[in-house]
């Protein structure tokens, strides 16, 4: 490709090495919730799904506030890739990813003190979340605002499912309680074990193997229909 | 890609790469621009955290005290009290002691807020305690990050922090076993260390604070 027609090019829409191929807008939000699902297939975003995941309050909380700072900073990276120099992209992506961050700190802070006072530093921890800055690098910089939108929500809400199922199971398991109203009733001996730390390692071991298995059967049955 | 050498994306650079004034510009103008909107926001959330951390303790002064029919503050100047703030300090970080008084104006309890080590990290409590017999009016987790499913039973278990109401501090002491002697409580299974922890704020904060408040008594305030 000659210098001249790569200017023309990049005047229309700027060829990005590495861009997604198109696909449909839907397609795009539904990849993060299931087939490339953030935590379960991906394996990102480990550190906060086993640290804040022994309440379901917390799995939403964290969800919630992740998904404000994936959207915003996917949607503003995406609108602001053609302004970006190459050379300094990681730092301007960290740049608004940690000003969306500290945004959300602060006004949970403000607004849901509890919630915010048992997340505690996982919350600011957002910044060095790699789902975020993953997203922005493989996905938000290459492609429109929309289809960066549409990723980002649909990598938040995957996100947010992964870590509200662990954190309610080990809640139900672990406290007997289920957003802090008693399931079992008081006769229940919880299950301290699932609460504390090597609760969220079986947890999560259960359920990535649930999840491998249900990948390996739907493999075989597509195996099955092209035979 | 095949007619780059270097395998850096060419997106919005079609010459070599972009000179060093105009990556610190942009580096620039984006630092100033976050700084501006977290400057703002955080101007924004400034009173409602504050308010928050001012009700947390008014709150939990009226749980450890009941609530009395008068309520008194008075700020920590050196070793001294005084009803008024010290000059210079902010009001709410200013270290208080809550004074707790009956309609007939008689002195029922003081509140102070204690620390010491716990199992994980700090136990911060309000205490509440009466300084003319030493009996505990009550206590209340200010701040803890103990086990949770043991140690945070200090907090989240109302049992624990039913024992100790009416237990004398002089001083007060811990025995895995039921207990009924006046100065010596029960202390959880399994979280021996953050029990200790909470037997020893309290223990603290009445040897710290009984003698302050007597000096200040004497010298005609109440």
């Amino acid at each position: 490709m000659t210098t001249e027609a790569l200017t023309t090019a990049a005047a229309a829409e700027p060829i990005v090495p590495g861009a997604p191929p198109p696909q449909p807008l839907w397609l795009d939000f539904w990849r993060g919730i299931a087939d490339d699902n953030p935590v379960m297939i991906q394996m990102l975003g480990l550190c906060p799904a086993m640290a804040i995941s022994n309440q379901l309050a917390n799995g939403l909380g964290m969800g919630a506030a992740t998904i404000f700072v994936l959207v915003c900073s996917s949607l503003l990276i995406s609108m602001l890739r053609s302004v970006i120099p190459n050379e300094v992209r990681l730092a301007t992506y960290i740049l608004i990813i940690a000003t969306f961050v500290t945004i959300s700190d602060l006004v949970m802070q403000a607004y849901f003190p509890l919630l915010s006072k048992t997340l505690g530093p996982f919350v600011p921890l957002i910044v060095v979340n790699c789902i975020i800055l993953g997203r922005a690098e493989a996905f938000a910089g290459k492609v429109k605002p929309a289809r960066a939108a549409a990723d980002a929500f649909g990598m938040g809400i995957g996100f947010t499912l992964a870590l509200c199922t662990i954190s309610a199971f080990r809640e139900v398991v672990g406290s007997g309680m289920l957003l802090g109203y008693s399931i079992f009733g008081p006769n229940y001996e919880p299950w301290v074990f699932m609460i504390m730390p090597p609760g969220g390692f079986l947890t999560m071991g259960l359920m990535f193997l649930v999840m491998g298995w249900w990948g390996e059967r739907k493999k075989a049955k597509r195996a099955e229909v092209h035979a | 890609m095949s007619g780059h050498q270097h395998g850096a994306p060419a997106a919005s650079t079609p010459d070599a790469g972009s000179s060093t004034a105009r990556l610190l510009i942009t580096l620039a103008f984006f630092g100033s621009l976050a700084g501006a909107v977290l400057a703002y926001t955080y101007q924004k959330t400034l009173t409602p955290i504050r308010k928050f951390a001012g009700e947390k303790v008014e709150i939990a002064v009226k749980e450890v005290l009941g609530s009395p029919a008068r309520l008194d503050t008075l700020f920590l100047v050196g070793d001294t009290l005084s009803r008024t703030v010290p000059a210079g300090v902010d009001k709410l970080e200013a270290t208080k002691v809550f004074i707790a008084f009956n309609d007939k104006g008689e002195r029922t309890g003081v509140a102070v807020e204690e620390a010491a080590p716990g199992f994980a990290n700090e136990v911060r409590l309000m205490v509440g305690f009466n300084p003319a017999t030493r009996a505990l009016t009550g206590f209340k987790v200010l701040a803890q990050s103990e086990t949770p499913g043991l140690g945070d039973k200090i907090q989240k278990d109302s049992s624990f922090v039913a024992r100790f109401v009416g237990k004398l501090v002089n001083p007060l002491k811990g025995d895995k076993n039921p207990t009924t002697d006046p100065s010596t409580v029960q202390t959880i299974t399994g979280a021996t260390i953050t029990s200790k922890a909470v037997i020893k704020v309290i223990n603290k904060a009445v040897d710290t604070w009984k003698p302050r408040l007597d000096a200040f008594a004497k010298e005609g305030g109440q």
